[in-house]
């Protein structure tokens, strides 16, 4: 329950307006699809950065980066207003401590692109 | 742009020209930034000049074109070094053993070909990683289980070859020995199907193992002697119930009573899941343990002095101060945690035995650690669960990573892996082993190490290496690797599973009769693969070309 309560609050605390997409089931998320009302960058991002960028304090990205900013910017990196392209980009391709890079079949520059204008999306 | 080493460049290109013909343009990888791409994240070389390099990659999407690569490279004498989702972080990743290798990128062959519910088995290609095959079975709601190694985006196919193992059950757990059938690419282009999966329009092929004659599939491991393209995993048909006990022991030397019955229990399958022990009165948590610590970042307590002091006498083996501080403290010096799957009234069952077999240790003392009914109604709220239920994760990327305990956070780390007998003898003679080693070889030293327990039969001590950005401090953690992988040969242990960095080191100990094991790869690499195209120096196996003295 704990966990479960947590996903929940984080979610509606982001409130995406895609947040009606089947979230989780049991421990990793489901491979989100693109549809209509889901941005490409949103799923992307899903399947290949939250199982460790999730909202849940235990994802090892999210502890890393509490443990880095101490509050001064969210830990969790769909909350960022602050990151660029170009370190989204630099960050996937080049590996930080721990984090190794992406091979381009892992994640294709396009991939990559959606996660990026995903993450850097317009916010009121 | 390089290319590999002894191949001239208009060759390479023609090499390379052949590769885009039979994948596609942009399927072949050779502009810098993404070759670079293929160097191994932790690499004990990290940004050095012997830091393993590929000269190009090629990204097959079918067994079809896998086989026309290899003729190709086969043509040209270009050496391949084939990945499946490149994750064996910590043993490698992506990077070839021998570097200007073109790196054979699977991960787009990533097919789920056949899940079957009521012989609880899976058949899928090497790009099919524990998410994906998870996410497959939860969808449809299945009712079965995986079992997962602990980073949930590596391939299935990729950590059985490399004999890595999870925390399920022993025949499960065992992601090799989980495996039934593979499909091969042999260096000619040939294609190979192992066990019942040669007969033509097979029935049983992920059903029974052996087929008919020598059963060939552990050529396949750990080598450099096919390609596999696709393989069968037996899973594991989700239980009513799991549980968890915990046996506790007062005296040091309880370990060897402990750890007979503790065997006897498993070999006897009144245990069935992967046990975990652990040491409250030296410290030293348990393998579940350390996820609760890597998903709860909490501050560490204060050690009480005595007890450290203590713990310092205990090392100079007087245990009597330390025993009766767990006396007075109630802590055990020894604990293990058994675990169960099945239905609950076996489970309870089981339970009960184990307690009756373990009470003949005097003083010994339990603890129910929680029962759990399957399909689970919510997600467990003990992160040491997740991987006993087949739920994959990346959590034990918190190893090494930054956390409010670690401020500095490393760039990966290299395993050493020493299998050693299933004894208490065994570690209290492995403990006195490294203790001194670490001493010698100036590296930080444990006060106790206890080992792992996902084989049935013996144990494994995992240690650690942490890889910086110093290159002097990771020469210096090189150096003692090379020389502990040693001093475990004299006594005895071996490595079951290193990276490409240490593999001649730890092959070189297998060395009865004169060699005689590796004589024998060696000639099944020279018949199989006469042009040494296939990931040259896998696991200490050369072609003929590139062979050094063993002196």
């Amino acid at each position: 329950m704990k966990f479960g309560s947590l996903v929940l609050f984080a979610l509606a605390a982001v409130a995406p307006s895609w947040a009606d997409e089947p979230e989780t089931i049991g421990w990793t998320r489901r491979t989100v699809q693109v549809t209509s009302t889901t941005p490409r960058g949103y799923a992307e991002y899903q399947n290949s950065c939250s199982v460790c960028h999730g909202p849940m304090p235990e994802r090892p990205g999210t502890r890393a980066l509490a443990a880095k900013y101490k509050g001064s910017v969210p830990a969790m990196l769909e909350e960022r207003r602050d990151l660029s392209p170009e370190l989204i980009r630099a960050v996937v391709r080049n590996g930080i401590t721990v984090m190794p890079h992406f091979r381009k079949t892992e994640l294709s520059d396009t991939q990559l692109d959606a996660i990026v204008a995903y993450l850097t999306r317009p916010r009121p | 742009m390089r290319a590999p080493p002894g191949i001239a460049a208009a060759v390479f290109h023609s090499a390379l020209s052949q590769f885009q013909k039979i994948v596609g343009e942009q399927w072949v990888f050779t502009a810098d930034e993404d070759t670079r791409l293929y160097r191994d994240a932790y690499s004990p070389f990290l940004g050095e000049p012997e830091e393993r390099w590929a000269s190009a990659a090629v990204a097959p999407a079918s067994v079809e074109e896998v086989q026309a690569v290899v003729r190709a490279a086969n043509q040209f004498k270009i050496p391949l070094y084939t990945i499946s989702t490149g994750r064996n972080l910590g043993y490698g990743g992506s990077a070839p053993a021998y570097s200007g290798s073109v790196v054979l990128d699977l991960k787009r062959m990533n097919r789920i070909l056949e899940v079957n519910e009521e012989n609880a088995y899976a058949l899928v290609e090497p790009g099919v990683s524990y998410f994906d095959l998870y996410r497959y079975i939860q969808e449809r709601k299945l009712k079965l289980w995986i079992d997962c190694a602990d980073p949930g985006w590596g391939s299935l196919m990729g950590n059985a070859l490399d004999r890595g193992s999870g925390y399920t059950l022993p025949y499960i757990r065992n992601h090799f020995e989980a495996h039934c059938g593979m499909e091969v690419v042999l260096a000619n282009g040939d294609l190979v199907r192992t066990g019942m999966g040669a007969l033509p329009n097979s029935k049983t092929w992920q059903q029974y193992k052996t087929g008919f004659g020598p059963w060939i599939d552990g050529l396949f491991s750990q080598s450099n002697f096919g390609v596999v393209t696709k393989m069968g995993f037996w899973l594991m048909p989700q239980p009513e119930a799991y549980r968890c006990g915990r046996v506790l022991v007062r005296r040091r030397d309880d370990l060897h009573e402990l750890i007979r019955l503790v065997t006897l229990l498993e070999n006897s399958a009144i245990t069935n899941g992967c046990p975990d022990s652990a040491s409250p009165l030296l410290g030293i948590g348990s393998i579940g343990a350390q996820a609760r610590f890597l998903a709860v970042d909490e501050p560490i307590a204060a050690e009480d002095p005595e007890l450290a002091r203590l713990r310092d006498a205990a090392q100079s083996d007087d245990p009597s101060g330390l025993e009766a501080y767990g006396r007075r403290h109630n802590l055990a010096y020894w604990t293990f945690d058994l675990k169960f799957y099945g239905p609950a009234k076996v489970v309870a069952a089981q339970w009960e035995s184990t307690k009756d077999i373990l009470s003949a240790i005097p003083g010994a003392w339990f603890e129910d650690q929680g029962e759990y009914r399957f399909p689970l109604a919510q997600e467990p709220n003990d992160h040491a669960r997740y991987p006993e239920f087949g739920m994959p994760s990346l959590n034990n990327f918190s190893i090494g990573a930054r956390s409010s305990t670690n401020p500095t956070p490393s760039h990966g780390h290299m395993w050493l892996a020493p299998i050693i007998p299933r004894t208490a003898a065994a570690i209290f003679a492995a403990n006195r082993v490294f203790a001194e080693a670490a001493r010698q070889f100036g590296i930080p030293q444990l006060r106790f190490a206890l080992p792992a327990w996902y084989w049935q039969r013996s144990a494994i001590f995992i240690f650690g290496f942490p890889v910086s950005e110093d290159p002097a401090q990771n020469r210096h953690h090189r150096e003692a690797f090379f020389q502990l992988i040693d001093v475990c040969a004299q006594h005895g242990w071996a490595e079951y599973r290193t990276g490409p960095v240490f593999q001649d080191a730890v092959a070189r100990q297998f060395s009865f009769n004169n060699h005689s094991l590796m004589r024998f790869h060696e000639t099944v690499k020279d018949a199989l693969d006469p042009n040494g195209i296939l990931s040259p120096g896998r696991y200490g196996i050369w072609p003929q070309h590139l062979r050094t003295s063993r002196a």
